[in-house]
């Protein structure tokens, strides 16, 4: 599952739809991760069929793994040595000579250091700010008797609307031109246009980073209320009315019943949101176009999007051997993810109750 | 705490239409009393008990702790403990915990909330399960955890709904007892429901047989069991179950089918009436010269007892009766008894004798 996380599916992206792909692969998984604890139990069991049901097994995988192989592991190997070949040559496949040189040119790179910090900021705060605010709306919408439907439709609208259709909506919001939502209302109290989008040079950093924020939380959010919003309503009801028997103030409920019987949930949510973070990309292209920024600086590049500023190279005429700088940085950004992850899943590991 | 529900009505309503699920009971439960509430699934004993606790609301009726009404208050005011039927233990937090979150919700010093905690532990006989989670515990166990936090806020009224029906049999019999004595050892007002008479007859100091909402009698146990006041509470309670003999008034004589029933019966009848006898199994005695004779169809052993399983002459439903084992029946044979007491019912089941 790591690995098929790490895979670049900002191909996916290159089509210019909005949609960040982090959504539409959290969605499939939905219904596996759920199943995670089933399977455990089941594993026992599975190995003693294995040996009966092993060839029908292989069999009805063999398509799926074939597809795995070819599009995900097989790229992600190629990226891997690639990276540690610095004169790689991708016109006729020659490798030249091995070298760490790549690694050294990344991390001395400005830019690059540009991209992990913005990229930080994804990760240290949309991500914990859109969890908590999915948390306390999910727990409001659960609290309210009536309309509740209406409520629940509402916020997951923007699960189901088109992403493109969204992205306009928030380019409307936060226009840099004097007709923006946000710019009109400005103006009704007497300020100047923020460019808060755009290519424009004149991008406050904390515009940006504003608009990147509110766009993330507000693209997670619905999908994250989902998955809360069925974890929530399978707590029973008992623990909330012993609670209020005992008298509990209702932040203690919510501190001391609600989350940590929502921590399987929380942990899913958790850990696919930091790995959306650390892999956005496209929602930044759609804020601040495919420079990421104005063309000089890229002020809002992110560390997939520093991947793609290098393989964009090559494939546009630039110096062939930047793929090897490009792989070299995928490569960073995988051992990342993957020390992150880990260190989320010990921490949790004491405080999850499944 | 003197514990008194008046006219107290509870109606659900649903899209099938209403449901009154509690109708207009009265019921004074004495302080420092254990009650069992005792009826059938679904007669509303637990609608009973959650308006008592303030989880739900009465749709009519009044209830007073003591001298103050506290239908209008909601749950945590009422200074009620209450353990549900599947314990709802925290399941994140161990024993400890789970003991000592009442208190922290009131705000208790630490120190003096683990001692009350390790003091009601003990009481219950836990304390040495202090550092385990629920899902570690048996359901015994998870039980008594469930009555130590209930008891650990000092409650004035302590609220029980089925807390013994996820035991197994013997462990059943065993923490009834413990209920018994932690009640007595407290004194607190204890309303225990459940839907098994034994259970309710053995712990309580007075029951309340409800059904379908409705209260059929109160009493201590062995009053109502000796003189229950229909033949719902007469059927509801004994095991085995009382034989019902169905009759009829024909020349102003009580007719059991082909037999005449030929006991003094000191009532007015009215011709053609139709009647049940309720003969609970105990009140069958095997005699030589017995007014009734009836066919055995088989003997079974229940350890002291013996129990005879006969008809009744032209009856179709089987009866069953009690008997020392050192008597002497065989399986298919025709003997003679007596009824040393009976219960006659109108075709109503309201008691007439
Ligand atoms: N929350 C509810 N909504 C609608 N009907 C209910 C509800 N709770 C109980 N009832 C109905 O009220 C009746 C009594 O239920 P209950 O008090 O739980 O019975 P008991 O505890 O004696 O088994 C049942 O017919 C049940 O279907
Ligand atoms: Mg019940």
């Amino acid at each position: 599952m790591q690995d098929k996380e790490i895979n670049f599916d900002c191909k996916v992206d290159f089509d210019g739809n909005l949609v960040t792909s982090k959504e539409t692969k959290t969605s499939k998984k939905t219904p596996k991760k759920i199943n995670d604890k089933k399977k455990k139990q089941n594993n026992k069991t599975a190995m003693l069929e294995w040996k009966k049901d092993g060839w029908k097994a292989v069999i009805s995988l063999a398509p799926a793994l074939l597809i795995l192989l070819v599009f995900t592991f097989y790229p992600i190997v190629r990226t891997f040595i690639i990276s540690f070949f610095p004169h790689y040559n991708y016109l006729d496949d020659s490798f030249g000579a091995f070298g760490v040189d790549s690694f050294t040119r990344v991390l001395s790179d400005p830019l690059f250091w540009r991209a992990m910090a913005n990229t930080a900021i994804m990760v240290l705060v949309s991500v914990p700010l859109s969890i908590i605010i999915a948390l306390l709306i999910t727990v409001l919408l659960n609290s309210i008797k009536r309309l509740q439907g209406f409520f629940q439709v509402i916020f997951f609208l923007p699960y189901v609307t088109n992403g493109i259709a969204f992205g306009l909506v928030f380019a409307t919001i936060f226009s840099p031109m004097d007709y923006g939502l946000i710019n009109t209302l400005i103006h009704f109290f007497g300020g100047k246009s923020i460019a808060w989008t755009g290519t424009a040079e004149t991008i406050p950093y904390w515009a940006g980073i504003f608009v990147i924020t509110i766009y993330s939380i507000w693209n997670g959010l619905a999908f994250k209320i989902l998955v809360f919003l069925s974890g929530l309503q399978g707590i029973d009801k008992q623990y909330y009315q012993a609670a209020q028997i005992d008298s509990t103030p209702k932040w203690r409920v919510f501190t001391k019943i609600t989350v940590p019987l929502l921590s399987p949930m929380i942990l899913y949510i958790t850990i696919t949101s930091l790995i959306g973070a650390f892999k956005s990309y496209s929602s930044i292209v759609a804020l601040f176009g495919e420079s990421m920024g104005n063309s000089q600086d890229r002020t809002f590049i992110t560390a997939v999007g520093y991947i793609y500023r290098y393989f964009n190279d090559v494939t546009s005429g630039g110096s062939v051997t930047m793929l090897s700088r490009a792989s070299a940085a995928a490569l960073i950004l995988f051992v990342f993810i993957m020390i992150i992850t880990f260190v989320q899943m010990w921490a949790n590991s004491k405080k999850v109750h499944y | 705490m003197e514990v008194k529900l008046v006219n107290l009505t509870k109606i659900f309503s649903k899209k099938e239409g209403d449901v009154c699920a509690v109708d207009h009971i009265n019921i004074t439960i004495p302080n420092g009393k254990l009650v069992g509430l005792l009826g059938p699934s679904g007669c509303g004993k637990s609608t009973t008990l959650y308006m008592i606790a303030g989880l739900h609301r009465p749709s009519d009726g009044q209830i007073f702790f003591g001298e103050t009404e506290v239908s209008k208050y909601p749950p945590e005011k009422r200074g009620i403990g209450l353990v549900f039927q599947n314990y709802a233990l925290y399941p994140h937090l161990t024993v400890k915990e789970n003991i000592m979150f009442p208190l922290e919700n009131k705000k208790m010093p630490k120190k003096e909330a683990l001692e009350k905690a390790q003091k009601y532990a003990a009481l219950v006989g836990i304390e040495n399960l202090m550092d385990r989670k629920p899902g570690q515990l048996s359901g015994g166990q998870q039980q008594r955890v469930a009555i130590a936090r209930a008891l650990v806020k000092e409650p004035e009224v302590l609220l029980l709904d089925e807390p013994l029906s996820n035991l197994d049999a013997r462990l059943r019999l065993q923490t009834r007892e413990e209920i018994k004595r932690i009640q007595k050892n407290t004194g607190v007002t204890t309303i225990f429901v459940t839907h098994d008479q034994e259970e309710a007859m053995s712990i309580s100091d007075e029951i309340v047989v409800m059904n379908f909402g409705v209260v059929h009698q109160i009493g201590k146990p062995q009053d109502v069991y000796n003189e229950p006041i229909d033949m719902f509470v007469a059927k509801f309670l004994g095991t085995p179950p009382i034989n019902i003999l169905p009759a009829k008034v024909v020349n102003s004589k009580i007719k059991l089918f082909d037999d005449e029933f030929k006991e003094d019966v000191k009532i007015d009848f009215v011709e053609g009436q139709e009647l049940n006898i309720g003969i609970r199994p105990e009140f069958v005695q095997i005699d030589e010269n017995g007014k009734y004779e009836i066919h055995v169809e088989m003997v079974e052993y229940i350890g002291r007892d013996k129990s005879i399983l006969f008809h009744f002459k032209g009856q179709e439903s089987t009866c069953k009766a009690i008997v020392p084992s050192n008597l002497m029946v065989e399986p298919d044979s025709d003997i003679k008894i007596n009824f040393n007491r009976f219960f006659l019912f109108d075709k109503e089941g309201k008691r007439l004798v």
